[in-house]
């Protein structure tokens, strides 16, 4: 759990800062219903009257040298990736952020997560629980409220045996806690002790993704972070995967799932934010995916036409899609 | 296990068997007569034509080099390396002695270099980009080219000549009579020629360990660690020095053979009778037995810290440590 401030002021100021918050003021919404840019799912609620993550207006630029230019006359330029970017995430759902592979959807995570590269510039809002964040109120929350299920095995220490690692180092808990945790993890999730002894390389596929969800559950999180957390799974190996995230939300707290496969995210998740080419273009009820009128955005209904069960039309309507005109701004300013 | 040590023990023997060829061979090519070198120019000269052949196969110049070889890897393998020309003494007697002097420089200056290039390297790359990287490295590239005599001489002329602190030369004082010397006057001798070749080595520990810990700050485990809120210094610690060793460990194993590349030019400037030394002196003076004595020795010294590499290994990373069950 998050940990709440005792102190009077900080909680004054924690007020203060949820009245600026977007106030919601009906806690539940009926399905499919146009709220806050985005609609709402059966199972979304505002706990406290407010989103559990929400992210307006979400820039992040890179400062590099342009690769155009010949070698020694390559100005620094910004490159803009993510632009104008909105999400939000409540209690008891599951959100999937669904895009193109390398389509930059991992900044997002990077950016909630407040792992900032030191050539990026990050401008935007971010309201965690109800309460205003800045960089360091997100690099606070980081395993404290706010947890990442990483992709694959290479986000474990190869050196250091997967007890230790999904004990962690940086939660309040002493060591004897630490461990009766990860045991009570690890039994739930069906890992044997002797795993804990394990090295990374020796876990299998499987173990390896219920490893990483563990360290995630081990600083016991608010909002869990999940990128491509269920890579090389077929569908249906992949939605039972899921079914922890599934578990883990109906507790009341919320999922970022950032996935490249459409039909994943339909199956799973509750609300479906379709991200291209920086931004999200439109973050929908997985019920609006039922018909294409529900949908706003050309690019979304070119989507729902591509998917198997449709036309298979990939082709639906590409003259609109340029509608966003990718904004990735090759020019950018010097910085 | 036997079948591992089975496997090293032949390596060593074919590699002794390679080094010791190698040598009589650039020997036998060499222009220095050793007949020459070790009567001295004038008397040479001075010598008639039958004692010259005289003294020349009473040397054994005539002996074919593979009969010559053989007698000599006979010999060794009971025990005898020969006798030194230039010394006059057994070439096992003359070794012993000066690798005394040459362990504790090489020694102090591996074990030295190794601590301080690796610290460097960690507080630069942890702080990649920073005024103390940039100093750092600064440090390591000016140093890295220079070249290790050259710095001898600066140091000489700084704190020998100039400063007075230490003694110009030797491993201990001069006119005081073996038994006299303390330990504290080894030590003061020692200084000088260990700080150059520890200066110098510690630089490319401290670039390649430097490229490492950035590698390894990049990694996605560290991404991960950060997301779970672990601080810098955590990072460093838990995860950041664990994955450092590994390639540490190889390059301080593979850093004796550079000590002692290094440790022959030292010895030079600082007329420090070591190995080094004796075997510029063996090389010009056609000794050959002293020459392919010290070149076993210390082929012998860079395998063991190769082995010592491989054996480490598989204490500290657990991937090999399982590869090699399996084996």
């Amino acid at each position: 759990m998050l940990e709440k401030a005792n102190d009077g002021a900080a909680a004054q100021a924690a007020s203060a800062n949820k009245a600026a918050a977007i106030a919601h003021e009906q806690t539940t919404h009926k399905d499919a219903q146009l709220h806050h840019h985005h609609t709402h799912a059966a199972t979304s609620h505002h706990d406290g009257g407010h989103h559990l993550l929400q992210v307006e207006d979400l820039n992040v630029s890179f400062c590099m040298y342009d690769e155009d230019a010949p070698y020694f006359q390559a100005k620094q330029r910004d490159v803009q990736v993510l632009h104008g970017l909105s999400i939000a995430v409540h209690a008891g759902e599951i959100v999937a952020v669904v895009g193109a592979s390398g389509s930059g959807k991992t900044l997002l995570a990077d950016a909630v997560l407040g792992l900032f590269e030191p050539n990026s510039t990050v401008t935007g809002r971010i309201w965690f629980d109800g309460e205003r964040m800045d960089a360091e109120g997100l690099r606070a929350l980081r395993g404290h409220g706010l947890s990442l299920v990483p992709q694959s095995v290479s986000h474990l220490d190869p050196m250091m045996r997967v007890g230790k690692q999904v004990e962690g180092f940086a939660n309040a808990l002493s060591k004897a806690e630490r461990k009766a945790r990860r045991e009570q993890l690890f039994e739930r999730y069906g890992l044997g002790p002797e795993v804990a002894r394990l090295y990374p390389h020796e876990l299998s596929g499987g173990m390896a993704r219920r490893v990483l969800l563990c360290c995630a559950l081990m600083d016991d999180p608010r909002v869990i972070v999940a990128d491509e957390p269920t890579p090389g799974l077929d569908l249906d190996l992949a939605v039972r995967a899921l079914d922890d995230f599934r578990s883990f939300a109906n507790e009341g707290n919320g999922v970022l799932l950032i996935t490249h496969d459409i039909e994943l995210a339909l199956r799973v998740a509750d609300r479906v934010a379709v991200f291209k080419d920086g931004t999200v273009v439109e973050e929908a009820a997985v019920a609006n995916f039922a018909d294409p009128a529900l949908l706003s955005d050309p690019f979304t209904r070119a989507l729902w036409h591509a998917l198997p069960e449709h036309d298979f039309a990939a082709t639906a309507s590409t003259d609109e899609q340029g509608r966003g005109n990718a904004s990735i701004d090759k020019g950018g300013r010097s910085c | 296990m036997t079948k591992y040590l089975a496997r090293h023990i032949v390596r060593f023997a074919l590699l002794m068997l390679a080094v010791g060829l190698v040598v009589f061979a650039l020997v036998s090519m060499s222009p220095i007569d050793p007949v020459q070198a070790n009567v001295g120019q004038a008397a040479y000269v001075n010598m008639s034509e039958a004692k010259r052949a005289q003294l020349a196969s009473y040397w054994g110049g005539d002996v074919p080099f593979w009969e010559r070889f053989a007698n000599w890897a006979g010999a060794l393998l009971q025990g005898d390396m020969g006798t030194s020309l230039r010394f006059n003494a057994p070439v096992s007697v003359v070794i012993a002695h000066r690798a005394a002097n040459s362990l504790a420089l090489m020694g102090i200056a591996w074990l030295f270099s190794g601590a301080l290039g690796f610290a460097l390297g960690v507080a630069a790359g942890a702080r990649r980009g920073g005024a103390l990287d940039r100093v750092v490295r600064s440090y390591c590239f000016l140093l890295a080219s220079t070249p290790t005599f050259w710095l001898g001489l600066l140091i000489l002329m700084v704190f020998a000549v100039q400063l007075g602190w230490f003694p110009i030369g030797f491993s201990v004082p001069i006119g005081v009579s073996a038994a006299d010397v303390t330990l504290a006057d080894a030590v003061h001798h020692l200084v000088l020629p260990a700080l150059t070749l520890s200066v110098t080595g510690a630089a490319n520990i401290a670039l390649h360990t430097r490229e490492k810990v950035v590698d390894v700050l990049e990694s996605d485990y560290v991404r991960f660690a950060r997301a779970r809120g672990e601080s810098e210094l955590s990072v460093i610690m838990h995860h950041g020095l664990r994955n450092v060793a590994l390639p540490a460990v190889t390059l301080q194993c593979a850093f004796i053979s550079e000590v002692f590349g290094g440790s022959v030019l030292v010895e030079q400037v600082f007329s420090y009778p070591g190995l080094g030394q004796a075997a510029v002196t063996a090389g010009l003076g056609g000794d050959v037995a002293l020459l392919a004595g010290i070149a076993l020795v210390s082929a012998a010294l860079v395998f063991g810290g190769n082995l010592l590499a491989n054996i480490l290994y598989g204490v500290l990373d657990p991937r090999m440590r399982i590869g090699e069950g399996r084996a």
